[in-house]
C-alpha cells in the first residue's frame, strides 16, 4: 500500500513548482514515485534514498581518508574554525531554508564573517543593476494570466527551468491567455539555437557578449531612431520587426539568465534590459524577471536584505554591514587570499567557482554542510551531511518572482541526521561559548 | 597537430542537472559534463572524429574533455562545456568589480588528445588543488 501526498514543493530551481505529487510507502518512510516534477526535480526527490548516502559528519585525515565524528564534535570544530579566522567566509545559503539562513546570519554577526550567497556567481550582477536603476517586475501568476509577448534573453528554460514554460510562460492557459501558446508570441535571444529557441516564434542569434549593443538597438528602434545595417550579428530590419511585435502586445515580459549576467558588461547588460522594459511601458505594459537558479537563492537575498540591507556579499568583519561587490564578494576575497576560514552550506563552489578560487578554499580550513558528496566536500576538512530542505524538513523559500512559499516535508531523514537549522543552532551555541569565554 | 581557437561558453543542460542531483561523484556526472559541444565545422577543422577526447586550454587553465557534436547548434566558432568543474578549469576568476567571474566568453584552444582520459569531478578538483 502507498499513500499520495499532494501540493508538494519542488526544491530544485527558482520556479518552485508547487504541484508535485508523491507516493510514499505506508509507513511514510520511503518515496515510491514522483509525479508532475521535471527530470531534475524527480531525481532530487528520489536521490534522498540512495543507499550510499553519507549519514554522519566526518573529518578528513592526513592521508585523505575520512573519520566519522558526532554532530557535536562537528559543531565544535566549525565554531573553532569560524572564531579563529580573522575574516571567515560563510558561503552558499541558496539550497536551504530562510530559517536556517537567519541562524547562520547570527553566527556571521558573532564571528565577523562575510555572508555571501550563490547569486555572487549567478544573478549578482542583476542585483547590482536593480540597485542602480530599479526594476519593473511582476509575479509569475501575472505572466501566466496576462503576458502575450515573452522574451527569453540569454536563458534556456527548456534545460535550466524545465517546467517554467508549461506552468507560466508559454503553454499555460490563464485568465486572459486562454489559448495558451496560441495567445502568445515567444522571442528567444541567444548565441546558440537552443531547445528553448526551437519553441519560439522568433529566434535571434546574437553574437556572444554583444547583448548590450543589441538591447540598446532595441531601445533605439523603439524610439524610431535609425540603426546600422547589422547590430551584434542581427539585421536592423529584424530589430524593427520585433519592436513592432512587442509594441502590439498587451503585456511584454522579459526573462533573462546567465547569458547576460556572465558575459562581459554584466550588470550594465541588465541596466540596458531594464531600461528597455521601462521604455516599453510607454507603449504597453512590460515587466522583467530574472531566471533564478537555486530554489532559495532569492530567499537568501531577501533575508540578507531584511537583516543587513544588502542582498549578497555582506561583510560583517568590521562589526557593521558593508557591501561592495568586487571587494566583499567570495571570488574576489578568495583570489586576494583575504579569507582564512570557510563554511560552505547549501551550495557547491568546488564545482561552480573558477578553479583559481577553488584552490584557495582547499588551502584554508573549510567545513562543508551538504547532504551529498561533492567536489566541495572533497576539498573540505570537515563534511557535515544534513537533511534535505523541501524533502526531509519543511522551511520557507522564495520563488524567482520574490513570492515566498513554504516547502513541505515528505519523508523522515535517516535516523539521527540533523537539519541545516539544527546543526547551525549547535554551531551558534559553541560560538557563543567561545566568544563568552573571550569576554 | 591541428589546433583551433574558439570562444567558450558554459551553462546548464538537463543532463547536467539530472546527473548533478544523482551524485556529483558518479560517472554519469562526468559523462554529462566532462565534454565540449563543438559545431560540425569546428570538428571538421580540428580533423577529429566526434566523441574524441580533446585538450581545451585557456589563459587560466587546461582540461581534457570529450568533443561531441553540438546538440543545440549550429554555432561555428563557439564551444560549449556544461557548467561544472570541467568548464571551471578554464574560467577567468576576474569579476571586474561585480563579484561574478567571467564564465562566458573565454578564448580557448582545442587540440586532439585521444590518449588522455577525462577525470571524474572529484579527481579533477583534487588533482588541480594538489598541483598548486
Amino acid at each position: 500500500m502507498s499513500k499520495r501526498l499532494t501540493d508538494i514543493i519542488c526544491p530544485f530551481c527558482g520556479t518552485l513548482c508547487d504541484d508535485i505529487e508523491i507516493d510514499v510507502s505506508d509507513d511514510g518512510k520511503q518515496i515510491l514515485e514522483v509525479y508532475n516534477a521535471c527530470a531534475i526535480g524527480s531525481e532530487k526527490f528520489l536521490h534522498v534514498q540512495s543507499p550510499d548516502r553519507i549519514t554522519r559528519p566526518r573529518m578528513k585525515q592526513e592521508d585523505g581518508s575520512w573519520n566519522e565524528i558526532t554532530y557535536d564534535e562537528a559543531a565544535k570544530y566549525t565554531a573553532k574554525v569560524l572564531c579563529d579566522a580573522k575574516k571567515p567566509l560563510m558561503y552558499g545559503w541558496s539550497s536551504t531554508s530562510c530559517e536556517a539562513q537567519s541562524i547562520g546570519h547570527m553566527i556571521g554577526e558573532q564571528v565577523g564573517g562575510v555572508l555571501d550567497n550563490t547569486a555572487t556567481v549567478c544573478h549578482g550582477s542583476t542585483l547590482i543593476a536593480m540597485q542602480d536603476v530599479g526594476i519593473p517586475s511582476c509575479t509569475l501568476g501575472e505572466v501566466k494570466n496576462r503576458a502575450d509577448r515573452i522574451i527569453f534573453w540569454g536563458c534556456n528554460p527548456a534545460h535550466a527551468h524545465p517546467r517554467h514554460m508549461s506552468r507560466y510562460s508559454i503553454y499555460s492557459r490563464g485568465y486572459f491567455t486562454g489559448k495558451g501558446s496560441k495567445s502568445r508570441k515567444i522571442i528567444v535571444v541567444d548565441p546558440r539555437p537552443t531547445d528553448s529557441a526551437s519553441l519560439a516564434d522568433e529566434y535571434i542569434q546574437v553574437e556572444q557578449g554583444r547583448d548590450y549593443e543589441l538591447l540598446d538597438a532595441f531601445r533605439a528602434a523603439l524610439k524610431g531612431s535609425p540603426l546600422p545595417k547589422m547590430i551584434a550579428g542581427v539585421p536592423s530590419e529584424k530589430i524593427y520587426e520585433l519592436v513592432e511585435i512587442l509594441k502590439q502586445g498587451r503585456f511584454v515580459v522579459i526573462f533573462f539568465g546567465m547569458g547576460v549576467t556572465h558575459s562581459l558588461g554584466k550588470n550594465h547588460n541588465i541596466d540596458m534590459a531594464i531600461a528597455l522594459t521601462s521604455d516599453l511601458n510607454n507603449y504597453t505594459k512590460a515587466s522583467i524577471i530574472a531566471m533564478r537558479g537555486h530554489y532559495n537563492v532569492t530567499g537568501s537575498g531577501q533575508v540578507l536584505g531584511w537583516q543587513f540591507g544588502f542582498p549578497f556579499c555582506v561583510d560583517l568583519s568590521r562589526g557593521f554591514a558593508r557591501y561592495n561587490p568586487g571587494e566583499t564578494s567570495s571570488n574576489d576575497l578568495l583570489m586576494r587570499g583575504e579569507v582564512d576560514g570557510c563554511l560552505v552550506i547549501g551550495s557547491d563552489p568546488g564545482s561552480h567557482f573558477p578553479i583559481g578560487s577553488v584552490k584557495k578554499i582547499n588551502a584554508i580550513p573549510t567545513v562543508c554542510v551538504d547532504p551529498h558528496m561533492t567536489p566541495t566536500a572533497a576539498i573540505s576538512k570537515c563534511h557535515v551531511p544534513v537533511a534535505l530542505v523541501g524533502i526531509e524538513v519543511g522551511g520557507s523559500c522564495y520563488r524567482m518572482d520574490n513570492v515566498p512559499i513554504d516547502s513541505r516535508k515528505v519523508v523522515d531523514p535517516p535516523e539521527g541526521m540533523l537539519t541545516d537549522a539544527e546543526f547551525l543552532d549547535l554551531v551558534l551555541k559553541e560560538v557563543n561559548k567561545i566568544k563568552g569565554d573571550a569576554k | 597537430m591541428t589546433k583551433i581557437n574558439i570562444n567558450l561558453i558554459s551553462g546548464r543542460t538537463i543532463q547536467q542537472g539530472v546527473s548533478m542531483e544523482a551524485g556529483k561523484e558518479k560517472e554519469n556526472y562526468m559523462t554529462s559534463c566532462g565534454l565540449i559541444e563543438l559545431d560540425q565545422a569546428d570538428i571538421h577543422q580540428l580533423g577529429i572524429m566526434k566523441n574524441t577526447n580533446v585538450r581545451v586550454t585557456s589563459k587560466f587553465g587546461s582540461v581534457i574533455v570529450k568533443a561531441i557534436l553540438a546538440t543545440q547548434g549550429p554555432h561555428p566558432g563557439l564551444g560549449w562545456i556544461p557548467m561544472g568543474p570541467w568548464a571551471n578549469m578554464l574560467v577567468d576568476s576576474n569579476t571586474y568589480s561585480t563579484g561574478t567571474p567571467t564564465f562566458k566568453g573565454t578564448a580557448v584552444t582545442v587540440e586532439p588528445a585521444e590518449n588522455e582520459h577525462v577525470l571524474s569531478s572529484i579527481d579533477l578538483v583534487l588533482k588541480s588543488c594538489n598541483d598548486v
